[in-house]
Protein backbone atom coordinates (compact mmCIF):
# COMPACT_ATOMS: atom_id res chain seq x y z
CA UNK A 1 0.00 0.00 0.00
CA UNK A 2 1.09 3.80 -0.72
CA UNK A 3 -0.07 6.70 0.36
CA UNK A 4 -1.43 9.19 -2.26
CA UNK A 5 1.15 11.88 -1.35
CA UNK A 6 3.57 10.09 -3.23
CA UNK A 7 4.67 10.33 -6.49
CA UNK A 8 5.84 7.92 -9.31
CA UNK A 9 3.89 4.77 -8.47
CA UNK A 10 5.44 1.63 -8.42
CA UNK A 11 4.96 -1.03 -11.63
CA UNK A 12 2.35 -2.84 -9.75
CA UNK A 13 0.55 0.31 -9.39
CA UNK A 14 -2.19 2.09 -11.24
CA UNK A 15 -1.49 5.36 -12.04
CA UNK A 16 -2.47 8.15 -9.62
CA UNK A 17 -5.38 8.89 -11.98
CA UNK A 18 -6.85 5.77 -12.44
CA UNK A 19 -6.17 5.62 -8.22
CA UNK A 20 -8.22 8.31 -7.68
CA UNK A 21 -11.20 7.70 -10.48
CA UNK A 22 -11.24 4.19 -8.64
CA UNK A 23 -10.95 5.76 -4.74
CA UNK A 24 -13.80 8.26 -5.64
CA UNK A 25 -16.56 5.61 -7.64
CA UNK A 26 -16.03 3.58 -4.22
CA UNK A 27 -16.75 6.23 -1.45
CA UNK A 28 -19.40 7.82 -3.97
CA UNK A 29 -21.05 4.44 -4.77
CA UNK A 30 -20.78 3.78 -0.72
CA UNK A 31 -22.27 7.56 0.16
CA UNK A 32 -24.76 7.18 -2.44
CA UNK A 33 -26.07 3.81 -1.16
CA UNK A 34 -25.15 3.67 2.75
CA UNK A 35 -24.26 6.60 4.32
CA UNK A 36 -27.66 8.51 2.90
CA UNK A 37 -30.54 6.44 3.86
CA UNK A 38 -28.84 6.02 7.50
CA UNK A 39 -28.75 9.87 7.56
CA UNK A 40 -32.24 10.01 5.91
CA UNK A 41 -33.40 7.98 8.87
CA UNK A 42 -31.74 10.25 11.96
CA UNK A 43 -33.12 13.77 10.17
CA UNK A 44 -36.58 12.22 9.87
CA UNK A 45 -36.60 10.96 13.15
CA UNK A 46 -36.37 14.33 14.52
CA UNK A 47 -37.98 16.32 11.85
CA UNK A 48 -40.74 16.97 14.19
CA UNK A 49 -38.35 17.59 16.97
CA UNK A 50 -37.41 16.30 19.80
CA UNK A 51 -40.62 16.14 21.92
CA UNK A 52 -42.36 14.43 19.29
CA UNK A 53 -39.00 11.74 18.87
CA UNK A 54 -39.94 11.27 22.63
CA UNK A 55 -43.58 10.64 22.47
CA UNK A 56 -43.53 8.41 19.58
CA UNK A 57 -40.64 6.31 21.28
CA UNK A 58 -42.84 6.61 24.56
CA UNK A 59 -46.24 5.41 22.92
CA UNK A 60 -47.63 2.51 24.59
CA UNK A 61 -47.47 0.64 21.64
CA UNK A 62 -44.06 1.49 20.42
CA UNK A 63 -43.22 0.52 23.68
CA UNK A 64 -44.72 -3.14 24.08
CA UNK A 65 -42.93 -3.37 20.33
CA UNK A 66 -39.55 -2.80 21.84
CA UNK A 67 -40.63 -5.40 25.14
CA UNK A 68 -41.89 -8.10 21.91
CA UNK A 69 -38.42 -7.74 19.94
CA UNK A 70 -36.31 -7.96 23.61
CA UNK A 71 -38.55 -10.94 24.85
CA UNK A 72 -38.11 -12.87 21.53
CA UNK A 73 -34.82 -12.29 21.09
CA UNK A 74 -33.99 -13.33 24.49
CA UNK A 75 -35.84 -16.13 23.69
CA UNK A 76 -34.31 -17.17 20.33
CA UNK A 77 -30.65 -15.78 20.68
CA UNK A 78 -29.72 -18.49 23.76
CA UNK A 79 -31.40 -21.11 22.00
CA UNK A 80 -29.38 -20.88 18.65
CA UNK A 81 -26.33 -20.51 20.79
CA UNK A 82 -27.15 -23.74 22.17
CA UNK A 83 -27.73 -25.14 19.03
CA UNK A 84 -24.63 -23.74 17.39
CA UNK A 85 -22.47 -25.09 20.42
CA UNK A 86 -23.83 -28.55 19.87
CA UNK A 87 -23.69 -28.58 16.29
CA UNK A 88 -20.09 -27.03 15.96
CA UNK A 89 -18.88 -29.53 18.54
CA UNK A 90 -20.34 -32.52 16.70
CA UNK A 91 -19.29 -31.26 13.26
CA UNK A 92 -15.53 -29.80 13.97
CA UNK A 93 -14.67 -32.05 16.77
CA UNK A 94 -16.10 -35.80 15.44
CA UNK A 95 -15.77 -37.48 11.90
CA UNK A 96 -18.91 -39.23 10.37
CA UNK A 97 -20.90 -39.74 7.18
CA UNK A 98 -22.90 -37.07 5.60
CA UNK A 99 -21.28 -34.33 7.60
CA UNK A 100 -21.01 -31.70 4.21
CA UNK A 101 -24.86 -32.64 4.03
CA UNK A 102 -25.41 -31.30 7.63
CA UNK A 103 -23.26 -28.71 7.00
CA UNK A 104 -25.40 -27.36 4.18
CA UNK A 105 -28.29 -28.46 5.86
CA UNK A 106 -27.51 -26.33 8.85
CA UNK A 107 -26.98 -23.09 6.60
CA UNK A 108 -30.42 -24.09 4.58
CA UNK A 109 -32.18 -21.27 6.33
CA UNK A 110 -29.55 -18.56 4.71
CA UNK A 111 -30.76 -19.24 1.10
CA UNK A 112 -34.51 -19.31 2.33
CA UNK A 113 -36.59 -15.88 1.44
CA UNK A 114 -37.74 -14.69 4.78
CA UNK A 115 -41.37 -14.44 3.92
CA UNK A 116 -41.31 -18.24 3.01
CA UNK A 117 -39.58 -19.04 6.27
CA UNK A 118 -42.70 -17.58 7.99
CA UNK A 119 -45.00 -19.44 5.32
CA UNK A 120 -43.59 -22.79 6.13
CA UNK A 121 -44.92 -22.24 10.25
CA UNK A 122 -48.31 -20.52 9.01
CA UNK A 123 -48.71 -23.60 6.81
CA UNK A 124 -47.94 -26.04 9.82
CA UNK A 125 -49.27 -24.26 12.68
CA UNK A 126 -51.92 -22.07 11.07
CA UNK A 127 -56.02 -22.65 10.99
CA UNK A 128 -55.94 -24.11 7.94
CA UNK A 129 -52.47 -25.95 9.12
CA UNK A 130 -51.34 -29.25 9.32
CA UNK A 131 -51.82 -29.05 13.40
CA UNK A 132 -54.01 -26.05 13.21
CA UNK A 133 -57.49 -27.93 13.76
CA UNK A 134 -55.21 -30.39 16.52
CA UNK A 135 -54.13 -26.76 18.03
CA UNK A 136 -57.27 -24.76 18.41
CA UNK A 137 -58.84 -28.26 20.14
CA UNK A 138 -56.17 -27.67 22.60
CA UNK A 139 -56.15 -23.70 23.02
CA UNK A 140 -52.86 -23.36 21.86
CA UNK A 141 -51.65 -19.90 19.91
CA UNK A 142 -49.10 -19.96 17.99
CA UNK A 143 -49.67 -17.67 14.78
CA UNK A 144 -50.51 -14.18 15.28
CA UNK A 145 -48.89 -14.97 18.66
CA UNK A 146 -45.31 -14.71 20.57
CA UNK A 147 -44.28 -18.67 19.83
CA UNK A 148 -44.43 -17.94 16.14
CA UNK A 149 -42.80 -15.58 16.19
CA UNK A 150 -40.24 -16.94 17.88
CA UNK A 151 -40.15 -19.63 15.84
CA UNK A 152 -39.59 -17.43 12.92
CA UNK A 153 -36.60 -16.23 14.17
CA UNK A 154 -35.04 -18.79 15.38
CA UNK A 155 -35.54 -20.67 11.60
CA UNK A 156 -33.75 -17.31 10.01
CA UNK A 157 -31.24 -16.89 12.96
CA UNK A 158 -30.96 -20.57 12.46
CA UNK A 159 -27.43 -20.57 11.27
CA UNK A 160 -25.31 -17.74 12.52
CA UNK A 161 -23.69 -18.85 15.55
CA UNK A 162 -22.98 -22.28 14.03
CA UNK A 163 -21.64 -21.09 10.81
CA UNK A 164 -19.08 -18.75 13.12
CA UNK A 165 -17.60 -21.56 15.40
CA UNK A 166 -17.64 -24.41 12.89
CA UNK A 167 -14.82 -23.29 10.81
CA UNK A 168 -12.96 -21.94 13.67
CA UNK A 169 -13.31 -25.02 15.72
CA UNK A 170 -12.05 -27.11 12.47
CA UNK A 171 -9.00 -24.75 12.10
CA UNK A 172 -8.08 -25.53 16.21
CA UNK A 173 -8.40 -29.64 15.79
CA UNK A 174 -9.02 -31.05 19.27
CA UNK A 175 -5.43 -31.40 20.44
CA UNK A 176 -5.57 -28.83 22.90
CA UNK A 177 -9.40 -31.16 24.39
CA UNK A 178 -6.73 -34.76 24.10
CA UNK A 179 -4.14 -33.07 26.18
CA UNK A 180 -7.19 -31.80 28.80
CA UNK A 181 -8.65 -35.62 28.50
CA UNK A 182 -5.34 -37.25 29.11
CA UNK A 183 -4.76 -34.94 32.08
CA UNK A 184 -8.29 -36.18 33.64
CA UNK A 185 -10.39 -33.99 32.72
CA UNK A 186 -13.95 -34.59 31.97
CA UNK A 187 -15.76 -33.85 28.98
CA UNK A 188 -17.28 -30.76 30.16
CA UNK A 189 -14.17 -29.50 32.16
CA UNK A 190 -12.42 -30.20 28.98
CA UNK A 191 -15.21 -27.81 27.28
CA UNK A 192 -15.52 -25.46 29.77
CA UNK A 193 -11.85 -24.41 30.40
CA UNK A 194 -9.96 -25.12 27.07
CA UNK A 195 -13.11 -25.01 23.88
CA UNK A 196 -14.66 -22.10 25.52
CA UNK A 197 -11.89 -20.21 26.39
CA UNK A 198 -10.33 -20.86 22.75
CA UNK A 199 -13.94 -19.97 20.88
CA UNK A 200 -15.01 -17.05 23.18
CA UNK A 201 -14.57 -13.67 20.42
CA UNK A 202 -16.09 -16.01 17.40
CA UNK A 203 -18.72 -16.99 20.03
CA UNK A 204 -19.46 -13.35 20.47
CA UNK A 205 -18.86 -12.44 16.98
CA UNK A 206 -22.01 -15.29 16.41
CA UNK A 207 -23.96 -14.21 19.04
CA UNK A 208 -24.09 -10.41 17.87
CA UNK A 209 -24.87 -11.13 14.36
CA UNK A 210 -27.96 -13.46 15.60
CA UNK A 211 -28.82 -10.82 17.61
CA UNK A 212 -28.82 -8.26 15.15
CA UNK A 213 -31.20 -9.95 12.24
CA UNK A 214 -33.45 -11.47 15.18
CA UNK A 215 -34.13 -8.17 16.64
CA UNK A 216 -34.47 -6.79 12.94
CA UNK A 217 -36.68 -9.48 10.98
CA UNK A 218 -39.56 -8.33 9.38
CA UNK A 219 -40.77 -10.34 6.34
CA UNK A 220 -41.07 -13.94 8.46
CA UNK A 221 -42.26 -12.37 10.99
CA UNK A 222 -44.46 -9.99 9.28
CA UNK A 223 -46.04 -13.34 7.65
CA UNK A 224 -46.92 -15.16 11.02
CA UNK A 225 -47.38 -12.21 13.65
CA UNK A 226 -50.85 -10.99 12.55
CA UNK A 227 -49.61 -6.97 13.30
CA UNK A 228 -52.04 -7.10 16.27
CA UNK A 229 -51.09 -3.53 18.00
CA UNK A 230 -49.92 -3.53 21.04
CA UNK A 231 -49.27 -7.53 21.34
CA UNK A 232 -47.98 -9.03 18.47
CA UNK A 233 -46.08 -6.28 17.32
CA UNK A 234 -42.19 -5.94 16.92
CA UNK A 235 -40.40 -3.05 16.06
CA UNK A 236 -40.39 -3.83 12.26
CA UNK A 237 -43.61 -4.17 12.19
CA UNK A 238 -44.30 -1.04 14.22
CA UNK A 239 -42.01 0.69 11.87
CA UNK A 240 -44.07 -0.86 8.98
CA UNK A 241 -48.09 0.72 10.30
CA UNK A 242 -46.73 3.83 11.16
CA UNK A 243 -45.21 4.32 7.71
CA UNK A 244 -48.31 2.87 6.23
CA UNK A 245 -50.23 5.47 8.07
CA UNK A 246 -48.18 8.27 7.01
CA UNK A 247 -46.97 8.87 10.71
CA UNK A 248 -43.08 9.11 9.12
CA UNK A 249 -41.76 11.10 11.65
CA UNK A 250 -42.98 8.28 14.41
CA UNK A 251 -41.95 5.99 12.39
CA UNK A 252 -38.57 6.74 12.06
CA UNK A 253 -38.16 7.04 15.21
CA UNK A 254 -39.21 3.86 16.07
CA UNK A 255 -36.30 3.23 12.83
CA UNK A 256 -33.96 5.07 14.58
CA UNK A 257 -33.34 2.74 17.58
CA UNK A 258 -32.76 0.07 15.34
CA UNK A 259 -30.07 1.81 12.84
CA UNK A 260 -28.31 2.67 16.28
CA UNK A 261 -28.81 -1.04 17.20
CA UNK A 262 -26.79 -1.73 13.84
CA UNK A 263 -24.62 0.78 14.35
CA UNK A 264 -23.22 -0.95 17.67
CA UNK A 265 -23.45 -3.70 15.96
CA UNK A 266 -21.07 -2.71 13.15
CA UNK A 267 -18.82 -1.12 15.87
CA UNK A 268 -18.17 -4.21 18.25
CA UNK A 269 -18.03 -6.26 15.17
CA UNK A 270 -15.19 -4.06 13.44
CA UNK A 271 -13.77 -3.75 16.81
CA UNK A 272 -13.57 -7.89 17.43
CA UNK A 273 -12.15 -8.00 13.44
CA UNK A 274 -9.36 -5.80 14.20
CA UNK A 275 -8.38 -6.66 17.50
CA UNK A 276 -9.11 -10.84 17.82
CA UNK A 277 -8.40 -10.74 13.89
CA UNK A 278 -6.57 -14.14 14.90
CA UNK A 279 -9.28 -15.86 17.19
CA UNK A 280 -11.95 -15.50 14.30
CA UNK A 281 -12.08 -18.12 12.05
CA UNK A 282 -9.31 -17.47 9.00
CA UNK A 283 -11.77 -18.32 6.18
CA UNK A 284 -15.24 -16.47 7.70
CA UNK A 285 -17.42 -15.85 5.37
CA UNK A 286 -20.29 -12.99 6.09
CA UNK B 1 0.52 -34.63 9.65
CA UNK B 2 -1.97 -35.43 7.53
CA UNK B 3 -1.10 -38.95 6.89
CA UNK B 4 -1.91 -39.06 11.42
CA UNK B 5 -5.20 -37.44 10.73
CA UNK B 6 -6.25 -40.19 8.28
CA UNK B 7 -5.37 -43.26 10.45
CA UNK B 8 -8.27 -43.42 11.97
CA UNK B 9 -10.36 -43.50 8.80
CA UNK B 10 -8.20 -46.05 7.47
CA UNK B 11 -8.52 -48.41 9.88
CA UNK B 12 -12.33 -47.66 9.16
CA UNK B 13 -12.26 -48.79 6.27
CA UNK B 14 -10.85 -52.25 7.14
CA UNK B 15 -13.65 -52.96 9.45
CA UNK B 16 -16.37 -52.35 7.33
CA UNK B 17 -18.76 -49.40 6.98
CA UNK B 18 -18.85 -47.21 9.73
CA UNK B 19 -21.56 -43.81 10.55
CA UNK B 20 -18.59 -42.57 12.83
CA UNK B 21 -15.20 -42.68 13.35
CA UNK B 22 -13.46 -43.39 16.69
CA UNK B 23 -12.75 -40.57 18.89
CA UNK B 24 -11.16 -39.71 21.99
CA UNK B 25 -13.54 -36.40 21.94
CA UNK B 26 -16.43 -37.71 24.36
CA UNK B 27 -19.67 -35.64 23.55
CA UNK B 28 -20.58 -36.93 20.27
CA UNK B 29 -24.19 -38.56 20.92
CA UNK B 30 -25.84 -35.82 22.69
CA UNK B 31 -24.35 -32.98 20.52
CA UNK B 32 -25.19 -34.89 16.97
CA UNK B 33 -28.59 -35.38 18.91
CA UNK B 34 -29.68 -32.16 19.37
CA UNK B 35 -27.99 -30.73 16.15
CA UNK B 36 -30.36 -33.55 14.66
CA UNK B 37 -33.46 -32.93 16.86
CA UNK B 38 -33.39 -29.07 16.48
CA UNK B 39 -32.26 -28.94 12.71
CA UNK B 40 -36.00 -31.04 12.08
CA UNK B 41 -37.73 -29.37 14.23
CA UNK B 42 -37.02 -25.72 13.14
CA UNK B 43 -35.74 -26.31 9.84
CA UNK B 44 -36.37 -29.81 8.27
CA UNK B 45 -40.17 -30.51 9.82
CA UNK B 46 -41.33 -26.93 8.63
CA UNK B 47 -40.20 -26.73 4.81
CA UNK B 48 -41.26 -30.49 5.09
CA UNK B 49 -45.04 -29.33 5.27
CA UNK B 50 -44.53 -27.03 2.86
CA UNK B 51 -43.52 -29.82 0.25
CA UNK B 52 -46.27 -31.54 1.74
CA UNK B 53 -48.48 -29.12 1.06
CA UNK B 54 -47.39 -28.17 -2.24
CA UNK B 55 -47.44 -32.04 -3.11
CA UNK B 56 -51.75 -31.96 -2.32
CA UNK B 57 -52.03 -29.22 -5.03
CA UNK B 58 -51.12 -31.75 -8.25
CA UNK B 59 -49.38 -30.92 -11.16
CA UNK B 60 -52.69 -29.06 -12.90
CA UNK B 61 -53.25 -26.81 -10.09
CA UNK B 62 -49.54 -25.80 -9.87
CA UNK B 63 -49.72 -24.86 -13.50
CA UNK B 64 -52.95 -23.19 -13.02
CA UNK B 65 -51.76 -21.03 -10.27
CA UNK B 66 -47.63 -20.60 -11.99
CA UNK B 67 -49.69 -19.55 -15.33
CA UNK B 68 -51.43 -16.46 -14.11
CA UNK B 69 -50.47 -13.41 -15.96
CA UNK B 70 -49.88 -11.90 -12.77
CA UNK B 71 -47.51 -14.52 -11.22
CA UNK B 72 -45.42 -14.38 -14.44
CA UNK B 73 -45.14 -10.97 -14.41
CA UNK B 74 -43.83 -10.89 -10.96
CA UNK B 75 -41.66 -14.02 -11.33
CA UNK B 76 -40.22 -11.77 -14.43
CA UNK B 77 -39.64 -8.07 -12.24
CA UNK B 78 -37.80 -9.89 -9.82
CA UNK B 79 -35.61 -12.40 -11.45
CA UNK B 80 -34.84 -9.40 -14.23
CA UNK B 81 -34.74 -6.95 -11.57
CA UNK B 82 -32.41 -9.24 -9.51
CA UNK B 83 -30.19 -9.84 -12.07
CA UNK B 84 -29.16 -6.32 -12.89
CA UNK B 85 -28.74 -5.58 -9.27
CA UNK B 86 -26.27 -8.63 -8.80
CA UNK B 87 -24.66 -7.13 -11.93
CA UNK B 88 -24.65 -3.86 -10.51
CA UNK B 89 -22.99 -4.70 -7.23
CA UNK B 90 -20.19 -7.01 -9.03
CA UNK B 91 -18.90 -4.12 -10.63
CA UNK B 92 -19.26 -1.94 -8.11
CA UNK B 93 -18.13 -4.38 -5.32
CA UNK B 94 -15.30 -5.38 -7.31
CA UNK B 95 -14.09 -1.48 -7.41
CA UNK B 96 -14.73 -1.34 -3.79
CA UNK B 97 -13.26 -4.40 -2.78
CA UNK B 98 -10.08 -3.46 -4.77
CA UNK B 99 -9.58 0.08 -3.46
CA UNK B 100 -9.85 -1.23 0.20
CA UNK B 101 -7.50 -3.45 -0.05
CA UNK B 102 -4.76 -1.66 -2.39
CA UNK B 103 -5.31 1.58 -1.41
CA UNK B 104 -4.13 3.72 1.54
CA UNK B 105 -6.82 6.97 2.05
CA UNK B 106 -8.85 9.09 4.86
CA UNK B 107 -11.66 7.12 5.87
CA UNK B 108 -10.67 3.82 4.67
CA UNK B 109 -11.41 1.94 7.38
CA UNK B 110 -15.03 3.57 7.89
CA UNK B 111 -15.52 2.78 4.73
CA UNK B 112 -14.45 -0.80 5.06
CA UNK B 113 -16.30 -1.12 7.91
CA UNK B 114 -19.67 0.68 6.26
CA UNK B 115 -19.86 -2.35 3.65
CA UNK B 116 -21.81 -4.21 5.89
CA UNK B 117 -24.28 -2.45 7.16
CA UNK B 118 -26.96 -3.82 4.82
CA UNK B 119 -26.45 -6.78 6.39
CA UNK B 120 -26.69 -5.36 10.18
CA UNK B 121 -29.64 -2.36 9.00
CA UNK B 122 -33.21 -4.14 9.37
CA UNK B 123 -34.82 -4.65 5.99
CA UNK B 124 -37.58 -2.48 7.23
CA UNK B 125 -35.65 0.42 8.27
CA UNK B 126 -33.48 0.60 4.38
CA UNK B 127 -36.94 -0.21 3.18
CA UNK B 128 -38.63 3.26 4.32
CA UNK B 129 -35.36 5.05 4.32
CA UNK B 130 -34.79 3.93 0.79
CA UNK B 131 -38.59 5.18 0.20
CA UNK B 132 -38.47 8.34 1.63
CA UNK B 133 -34.73 8.96 0.18
CA UNK B 134 -36.26 8.36 -3.53
CA UNK B 135 -40.03 9.80 -3.54
CA UNK B 136 -40.22 12.69 -5.51
CA UNK B 137 -40.49 14.96 -2.77
CA UNK B 138 -36.96 13.08 -1.05
CA UNK B 139 -33.51 14.33 -1.43
CA UNK B 140 -32.41 11.86 -4.01
CA UNK B 141 -35.83 11.92 -5.49
CA UNK B 142 -36.07 15.50 -6.16
CA UNK B 143 -33.48 15.24 -8.77
CA UNK B 144 -34.96 12.56 -10.31
CA UNK B 145 -38.02 14.02 -10.93
CA UNK B 146 -36.34 17.31 -12.09
CA UNK B 147 -35.07 14.77 -14.92
CA UNK B 148 -38.47 13.36 -15.62
CA UNK B 149 -37.51 9.91 -14.14
CA UNK B 150 -39.39 8.80 -11.32
CA UNK B 151 -37.87 5.88 -8.62
CA UNK B 152 -39.72 5.25 -6.03
CA UNK B 153 -43.14 2.95 -6.62
CA UNK B 154 -41.34 2.04 -9.96
CA UNK B 155 -39.04 -1.02 -10.78
CA UNK B 156 -36.48 1.22 -10.42
CA UNK B 157 -36.88 1.88 -6.93
CA UNK B 158 -37.06 -2.08 -6.56
CA UNK B 159 -33.64 -1.98 -8.70
CA UNK B 160 -32.20 0.76 -5.70
CA UNK B 161 -33.27 -1.53 -2.76
CA UNK B 162 -31.34 -5.00 -3.91
CA UNK B 163 -28.21 -3.36 -5.30
CA UNK B 164 -28.18 -2.01 -1.60
CA UNK B 165 -28.92 -5.16 0.15
CA UNK B 166 -27.10 -7.33 -2.18
CA UNK B 167 -23.36 -5.14 -2.02
CA UNK B 168 -22.06 -6.66 0.99
CA UNK B 169 -22.04 -10.10 -0.82
CA UNK B 170 -19.81 -9.44 -3.93
CA UNK B 171 -17.42 -7.29 -1.42
CA UNK B 172 -16.88 -9.84 1.28
CA UNK B 173 -16.28 -12.68 -1.47
CA UNK B 174 -13.85 -10.63 -3.69
CA UNK B 175 -12.15 -8.69 -0.43
CA UNK B 176 -9.89 -11.47 0.74
CA UNK B 177 -8.75 -12.85 -2.32
CA UNK B 178 -7.46 -9.59 -3.54
CA UNK B 179 -5.45 -9.39 -0.30
CA UNK B 180 -3.62 -12.63 -1.04
CA UNK B 181 -2.61 -11.72 -4.39
CA UNK B 182 0.82 -12.46 -5.01
CA UNK B 183 2.73 -9.10 -6.22
CA UNK B 184 5.84 -10.74 -8.06
CA UNK B 185 2.98 -12.16 -10.17
CA UNK B 186 2.01 -8.82 -11.48
CA UNK B 187 5.67 -7.84 -10.95
CA UNK B 188 6.51 -10.24 -13.49
CA UNK B 189 3.99 -9.45 -15.53
CA UNK B 190 4.71 -5.71 -15.93
CA UNK B 191 8.59 -6.89 -16.31
CA UNK B 192 7.49 -8.79 -19.67
CA UNK B 193 6.48 -5.59 -20.86
CA UNK B 194 3.00 -5.87 -20.09
CA UNK B 195 1.09 -2.43 -19.04
CA UNK B 196 -0.60 -2.08 -16.17
CA UNK B 197 -4.31 -2.39 -18.12
CA UNK B 198 -2.77 -5.55 -19.54
CA UNK B 199 -1.63 -6.92 -16.08
CA UNK B 200 -4.79 -6.09 -14.67
CA UNK B 201 -7.01 -7.74 -17.38
CA UNK B 202 -4.68 -10.87 -18.01
CA UNK B 203 -3.12 -11.88 -14.61
CA UNK B 204 -5.26 -10.26 -11.64
CA UNK B 205 -8.94 -10.51 -13.29
CA UNK B 206 -9.13 -14.56 -13.69
CA UNK B 207 -8.23 -15.65 -10.42
CA UNK B 208 -10.73 -13.45 -9.27
CA UNK B 209 -13.11 -14.54 -11.44
CA UNK B 210 -15.09 -17.41 -9.07
CA UNK B 211 -14.86 -15.34 -6.53
CA UNK B 212 -16.80 -12.44 -8.45
CA UNK B 213 -19.16 -15.29 -9.48
CA UNK B 214 -19.88 -16.68 -6.24
CA UNK B 215 -20.61 -13.06 -4.77
CA UNK B 216 -22.61 -12.40 -7.75
CA UNK B 217 -24.62 -15.41 -7.30
CA UNK B 218 -25.15 -14.45 -3.66
CA UNK B 219 -26.20 -10.91 -4.01
CA UNK B 220 -29.05 -12.51 -6.22
CA UNK B 221 -29.81 -15.42 -4.25
CA UNK B 222 -30.59 -12.56 -1.93
CA UNK B 223 -31.74 -10.56 -3.91
CA UNK B 224 -34.72 -12.65 -5.31
CA UNK B 225 -36.43 -13.70 -1.64
CA UNK B 226 -35.87 -9.93 -0.66
CA UNK B 227 -38.65 -8.80 1.16
CA UNK B 228 -38.55 -5.57 3.38
CA UNK B 229 -36.06 -3.11 1.64
CA UNK B 230 -37.82 -3.26 -1.30
CA UNK B 231 -41.80 -2.93 -0.41
CA UNK B 232 -42.14 0.69 0.93
CA UNK B 233 -39.77 1.86 -2.42
CA UNK B 234 -41.74 -0.75 -4.88
CA UNK B 235 -45.33 0.54 -3.97
CA UNK B 236 -46.65 -2.85 -5.50
CA UNK B 237 -48.56 -2.36 -8.69
CA UNK B 238 -49.60 -5.68 -10.08
CA UNK B 239 -48.25 -6.18 -13.52
CA UNK B 240 -45.40 -2.73 -12.70
CA UNK B 241 -43.60 -3.64 -9.37
CA UNK B 242 -45.17 -6.31 -7.97
CA UNK B 243 -42.32 -8.63 -6.82
CA UNK B 244 -43.10 -12.85 -5.78
CA UNK B 245 -42.29 -12.45 -2.31
CA UNK B 246 -45.11 -9.53 -1.78
CA UNK B 247 -47.61 -11.63 -4.11
CA UNK B 248 -46.88 -14.56 -1.39
CA UNK B 249 -48.06 -12.38 1.41
CA UNK B 250 -50.90 -11.04 -0.66
CA UNK B 251 -52.57 -14.69 -1.63
CA UNK B 252 -51.95 -15.70 2.18
CA UNK B 253 -53.70 -12.87 3.57
CA UNK B 254 -56.50 -13.88 1.10
CA UNK B 255 -56.42 -17.07 2.66
CA UNK B 256 -55.22 -18.54 -0.21
CA UNK B 257 -53.41 -20.80 0.76
CA UNK B 258 -52.92 -23.31 -2.58
CA UNK B 259 -51.25 -20.14 -4.35
CA UNK B 260 -48.90 -19.16 -1.62
CA UNK B 261 -47.45 -22.14 -1.01
CA UNK B 262 -47.20 -23.12 -4.91
CA UNK B 263 -45.14 -19.77 -5.69
CA UNK B 264 -43.01 -20.63 -2.12
CA UNK B 265 -42.27 -23.71 -3.47
CA UNK B 266 -41.07 -22.25 -6.80
CA UNK B 267 -39.15 -19.57 -4.74
CA UNK B 268 -37.20 -22.87 -2.20
CA UNK B 269 -36.56 -24.83 -5.41
CA UNK B 270 -35.00 -21.80 -7.11
CA UNK B 271 -33.12 -21.13 -3.30
CA UNK B 272 -31.70 -25.30 -3.57
CA UNK B 273 -30.54 -24.71 -7.65
CA UNK B 274 -28.49 -21.39 -6.14
CA UNK B 275 -27.52 -22.89 -3.51
CA UNK B 276 -25.80 -26.13 -5.83
CA UNK B 277 -24.70 -23.36 -8.47
CA UNK B 278 -22.58 -21.56 -5.26
CA UNK B 279 -21.12 -24.71 -4.76
CA UNK B 280 -20.52 -25.93 -7.89
CA UNK B 281 -18.93 -22.90 -8.40
CA UNK B 282 -16.45 -23.23 -5.43
CA UNK B 283 -16.04 -26.69 -6.27
CA UNK B 284 -14.63 -25.64 -9.51
CA UNK B 285 -12.54 -22.90 -8.05
CA UNK B 286 -10.94 -24.85 -5.68
CA UNK B 287 -9.76 -27.52 -8.73
CA UNK B 288 -8.80 -25.03 -11.24
CA UNK B 289 -7.15 -22.33 -9.13
CA UNK B 290 -6.62 -24.20 -5.46
CA UNK B 291 -8.84 -21.93 -3.38
CA UNK B 292 -12.96 -21.22 -3.36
Amino acid sequence: MHDLQKAAPSVTDESNVARYVLIALALGFLALFLVLPLAVVFTQAFSKGLGAYVAALTHPDALAAIKLTLTVAAIAVPLNIVFGIAASWAIAKHEFRGKSLLITLVDLPFSVSPVVSGLVFVLLFGAQGLLGPWLREHNIEIIFALPGIVLATIFVTFPFVARELIPLMQDQGSADEEAALTLGASGIRAFLTVTLPNIRWALLYGVLLCNARAMGEFGAVAVVSGHIRGETNTMPLHVEILYNEYNFAASFAVASLLALLALVTLCIKTWLEWRYADALAAGRRH
Amino acid sequence: MSAIAEAPGQAGIGTGWRFREKSAIPGFVPAFAWTLIWLSFIVLIPLGALILRASGIGVSGFVDILSDPRVLSALRITFGLSFLAALVNAVFGLIIAWTLVRYRFPGARLADAAVDLPFALPTAVAGISLASLYAPNGWLGVWFAEAGIKVAYTPFGIFIALVFIGLPFVVRTVQPLIAEIDREIEEASATLGASRARTLRSVILPPLAPALLTGFALAFARAVGEYGSVIFIAGNLPYVSEIVPILIVIKLEEFNYAGATAIATVMLAISFVMLLAINLIQAWSRRRFGYA
